[in-house]
């Protein structure tokens, strides 16, 4: 009987990864299919289908321009990088304050973070929205950008964690040398927390690419249309093209996918140290 | 730098103290705390966020969403994501454990299950559009099973709309939990497992006295910030439906409230009740928790 148990044990294991696997993956293969047929094809066949033509890219081409995602991608690269320049050097030197110095206020200054974290960003999104448009910010990179870095505090916690693991002598040994604290943090801190960095770019990266709510909200205007804005226009005037927007979705899909099968080892580890709060 | 390193140590630390934190401090204040205190002020207002006038009318927008029906059933929604977090904890649990053991073909299923949680939400309301259509995929498959029978209009039938909502919420979040479950499981040393194998534990005993108690903390975490999860879902049903057929949740009714309708004071009570129940939760978590250790 033991070796038929132990078995049937391992047929219900393998089975539940690929039933797990295939209900993973099916919704986005189909979508992949529908993107290379035509429209005539795509009328007359089922989604399981597979296309009559792998190399039909005229959807893609359509969806490309039409939808005019090259914008959508200028704009989210630009919104990423300085939102990411940013959250990393004011996150790091928080960190680096408030792990290296016991100064008067400094738990005052973590508790606020800390409470900062409890407050759920949607709720807030209301009086954000005025404060923003007071700044006359309103339609313009700057506001995702700044409401980016201002609630980064994960980042934040990420540094602070990595930085105990750095050893204080190196801090003292380059004060005998003379240097000062801003050479301290710039020549030896912020080189040494690089893993650190890698963990916060991609949280943060993967957050800022695959937001809707802050750039549909705060920069409505088309010049401005972000990568998922530019995907959520195809709502309304392609409905009937169904293949078309199969392959804006492809196009929205293919910097995710090539990020996660060149960093994979860094993502896993990103996501394991920057979900446990 | 060479003005900075004549100062005395202790002058330098003062300026580096400030010089460091007045960003982030700033923003935080812009945009953490100013926004919470607005939002108090402006949700015992009529405000709708044009005028120069704030009209102060007490707890009136407070009564309006605890009185009238159609501002507290959005609150029955947030049950169907909030069961299917239980599913979706579930199910990242069992992979989580049987992939932190010996499987063929480990990494695959490991980058598989955790992809979807990487993808654009925009993109993921679009994949299950297409997937609940009528002619869609979930019905071309349960015909190619032989369940042809079972064809549903997934988004259209108002006794199935939520259900189908909250599947591809936990499609979308499931590798999340996953990945995190599989973190806190690696953390356990494997001596442990030997030690079990020693006493004739089998892979249940060690699920059920080992990895179970291990990651409890994490579990519990998770299973309370299902409760405010469920209440701010926002990207998937306003992509897949706009909120329609019974399935608006309180997010989405904010925003329609606030930047639809312009009530701007209305939309700050409800606001407020939503940050309530946050932070309720939030302290049920740090009870429990601190009762565990």
């Amino acid at each position: 009987m033991q070796p038929f148990k132990y078995s049937a044990a391992s047929f219900f294991k393998y089975l539940s990864l690929v039933l797990g696997a295939l209900a993973a993956l099916i919704p986005i293969i189909v979508v992949f299919f529908a993107s290379l047929k035509t429209n005539a094809e795509y009328a007359s066949t089922g989604p399981l289908t597979m296309p009559e033509n792998w190399l039909n890219f005229s959807n893609y081409t359509k969806a490309f321009v039409d939808g005019k995602m090259l914008l959508g991608f200028m704009n989210t690269i630009i919104i990423v990088l300085i939102s990411i320049a940013g959250a990393t050097l004011t996150g790091s030197m928080m960190a680096y304050i408030l792990a290296r110095f016991k100064f008067r206020g400094s738990k005052l200054l973590m508790g606020a973070f800390l409470l900062a974290t409890l407050i759920p960003g949607v709720t807030t999104q209301v009086a954000t929205f005025q404060i923003i448009n007071s700044l006359d910010l309103f339609n313009t990179r700057w506001a995702p950008i700044l409401m980016y870095l201002g609630t980064d505090i994960i980042a934040v916690y990420i540094f602070m964690q990595f930085l105990d693991s750095i050893s204080e002598s190196l801090d003292e040994s380059a004060m005998l040398d003379g240097a000062s604290y801003w050479t301290i943090y710039w020549r030896i801190i912020l080189p040494l927390l690089s893993p650190a960095i890698v963990t916060v770019i991609i949280v943060k990266g993967v957050n800022i690419y695959n937001d809707f709510y802050t750039p549909f909200l705060y920069m409505p205007k088309s010049s401005l249309q972000v990568v998922s804005t530019a995907l959520f226009k195809f709502k309304g005037p392609y409905g009937s093209q169904w293949e078309v927007i199969c392959a804006a979705i492809m196009i929205a899909i293919i910097p995710t996918l090539v990020a996660f099968v060149s960093l994979q080892k860094y993502i896993y580890n990103g996501f394991a140290q920057g979900s446990v709060k | 730098m060479e003005r900075l390193s004549n100062l005395s140590y202790k002058n330098q630390r003062l300026l580096i103290i400030l010089l460091f934190s007045l960003v982030p401090v700033a923003l935080l204040l812009t945009f953490s705390y100013l926004p919470v205190f607005k939002m108090f002020q402006y949700s015992f207002t009529s405000w709708d966020g044009f005028s120069k006038k704030m009209e102060y009318v007490g707890f009136d927008n407070y009564k309006t969403i605890f009185t009238r029906p159609e501002y507290f059933t959005v609150f029955k929604v947030s049950l169907y994501y909030f069961f299917a977090t239980f599913v979706q904890m579930g199910l990242a649990l069992y992979f989580a454990t049987i992939l932190s053991f010996n499987v063929r073909l480990k990494n695959w299923f490991k980058g598989i299950l955790f992809f979807p949680t990487l993808l654009n939400g925009v993109a993921i309301g679009f994949i299950f559009l297409f997937f609940f259509k009528p002619e869609g995929t979930l019905n071309t498959l349960l015909d190619l099973v032989g369940l042809g029978a079972w064809q549903q209009k997934w988004l259209l039938n108002p006794h199935l709309i939520n259900i189908s909502l909250a599947f591809a919420s936990v499609w979308r979040y499931m590798g999340m939990n996953f990945i995190i479950f599989l973190g806190a499981i690696s953390s356990i040393g494997s001596d442990i497992y030997e030690a079990s194998e020693i006493d004739g534990a089998n892979r249940w005993h060690q699920f059920r006295h080992i990895i179970i108690p291990s990651i409890k903390r994490i579990l519990q975490l998770n299973l309370i910030l299902a409760v405010s999860g469920a209440i701010g879902v926002f990207e998937i049903p306003y992509v897949m439906t706009g909120g329609s057929n019974g399935s608006g949740t309180f997010v989405i009714q904010t925003v329609d409230v606030a930047f639809k309708y312009s009530k701007l004071g209305l939309a700050s009570a409800m606001a407020v009740v939503l940050l309530g129940i946050v932070i309720l939760v939030t302290i049920l978590q740090r009870v429990l928790i601190k009762e565990e250790k």
